[in-house]
C-alpha cells in the first residue's frame, strides 16, 4: 500500500548524496514502496535540504529488523559517549 | 497500417493553467485513437510508468501520463521529485483532477483523436482514477487496487486524503477495478463495498480479484509481482479500453 503516512522533523547535520556534502535540514521517515530495495515495503528515511531541491537528498531504505538495529545502535552509540558530547549546544 | 510508435516528453497545461511536464507515447497511424491518461503511483513519473505508457501506444491507444510533481520538482529524479513532494504533504485532490483533465485536452487535440478519454492508475492512482472518473466527464476509468476509496485512511494521513465512495454518485463512464486477493490496502472487504454500492447505483462496472496476489502485483520489478494475475489484468484493461475507447 501507498501509506501517505510521513514522520517529518528538522535536523541540524551534514549528508553526502549526488551533489557531494551538504547541508541537512529536515528529516523524514515512514513505510512505503521502495524505490531500489527489493523488498514490496521498507522503511525510508530522507535527509533533505528543501531550499537546495529536491536532490539534495540522502535517502536510505531498510527492512524493519535494520531500522530498528539502526535506532538501537545510534542510542548504545550515544550511552557510550560522554553525555552531550554531539549535542546542538556541545 | 504501421506499428510505429512516437514517445517523449512534451509540455501540456495543467490545473490552474500551470504548465506541467508530460510523457506522451502514441502510434504514427492516421487512424483514429482512444486516449489513455495514465496517472502515476506514489513513488513517481518513473521507467516503470512511462513503460506503460508506451505499452498502451504499442496496444494502439495514444497515452499520456503528466508529471503531478512538475511544480515542486521539475527535472528532478522521480524518486527525489516523489520524497520532495511526499514530505510537502502529497498532491491535492483538486489539483490532481486539474492535471488529468488538461492531459485529457491535450490527448484530445491530437490530429487522430477519437474524441474519447480513458484514465488508469495504480495504488495512490487507483483512487485518483476513481477520483477523476467521478468529476470529469470521460469515458472508461481502471482503478488498479486504490486504496482509501471507500474506507477512512490511518490518523496522521494529509488531510485531503479523504474516502471518494460519497461520489460514487456522480461516476460518469464504466470502471473497471482490478485488485489483489490478499491485498489489504485495499482489502477483499472495502472493494465488497464500493462494488455493492456501485450496483445500488446500477453503475456499470466490472470487478477482477486474483487469488494469490497481493497490493502491486503489475510491477515487474517489484517482489509482488505476479505474472498470471498481471497477464490476465493486462488482458481485461486492453478489452475494457478497447470496449470503452473504440
Amino acid at each position: 500500500m501507498c501509506t501517505y503516512l510521513t514522520e517529518k522533523f528538522a535536523i541540524e547535520g551534514s549528508g553526502k548524496g549526488a551533489l557531494g556534502w551538504f547541508a541537512l535540514r529536515q528529516a523524514t521517515v515512514y513505510v512505503d514502496h521502495p524505490v531500489h530495495a527489493p523488498y514490496a515495503h521498507t522503511v525510508n528515511i530522507d535527509f533533505l535540504n528543501p531550499e537546495l531541491g529536491p536532490s539534495a537528498r540522502v535517502a536510505l531504505e531498510l527492512t524493519q529488523e535494520d531500522a530498528l538495529a539502526l535506532a538501537d545502535a545510534i542510542h548504545a552509540a550515544l550511552a557510550a559517549a560522554p553525555a552531550g558530547l554531539a549535542s546542538r549546544t556541545q | 497500417m504501421t506499428d510505429e510508435l512516437i514517445a517523449g516528453t512534451v509540455t501540456i497545461t495543467g490545473h490552474g493553467g500551470d504548465e506541467i511536464e508530460a510523457y506522451l507515447a502514441r502510434p504514427t497511424d492516421p487512424a483514429p485513437r482512444g486516449g489513455v491518461v495514465v496517472i502515476h503511483h506514489m513513488p513517481g513519473y518513473d521507467s516503470a510508468t512511462k513503460e506503460m505508457v508506451r505499452r498502451f501506444a504499442a496496444e494502439g491507444f495514444s497515452a499520456l501520463c503528466p508529471n503531478l510533481y512538475s511544480r515542486e520538482a521539475p527535472g528532478a529524479d522521480p524518486d527525489d521529485a516523489a520524497a520532495a513532494v511526499r514530505a510537502l504533504g502529497g498532491v491535492p485532490d483538486e489539483r490532481l483532477v486539474g492535471d488529468v483533465e488538461g492531459a485529457a485536452a491535450h490527448l484530445k487535440s491530437l490530429a487522430n483523436a477519437n474524441g474519447k478519454i480513458g484514465v488508469i492508475g495504480h495504488c495512490s492512482g487507483g483512487r485518483q482514477a476513481f477520483l477523476v472518473g467521478c468529476s470529469s466527464q470521460i469515458d472508461a476509468a481502471v482503478d488498479c487496487y486504490g486504496a482509501f476509496v471507500v474506507n477512512e485512511p490511518p490518523s496522521g494521513m494529509p488531510a485531503s486524503m479523504k474516502p471518494l465512495l460519497g461520489l460514487a454518485p456522480q461516476l460518469s463512464c464504466p470502471l473497471l477495478g482490478i485488485f489483489g486477493g490478499d491485498d489489504k490496502y485495499p482489502g477483499p472487504d472495502e472493494v465488497a463495498v464500493l462494488k455493492a454500492e456501485l450496483e445500488r447505483l446500477d453503475k456499470d462496472h466490472e470487478f477482477h480479484t486474483y487469488d494469490g496476489a497481493g497490493h502491486a502485483f503489475f510491477s515487474v520489478d517489484r517482489p509482488s509481482y505476479r505474472p498470471e494475475a498481471a497477464k490476465d489484468g493486462w488482458a481485461r484493461i486492453l478489452d475494457f479500453y478497447s470496449r470503452t475507447l473504440g
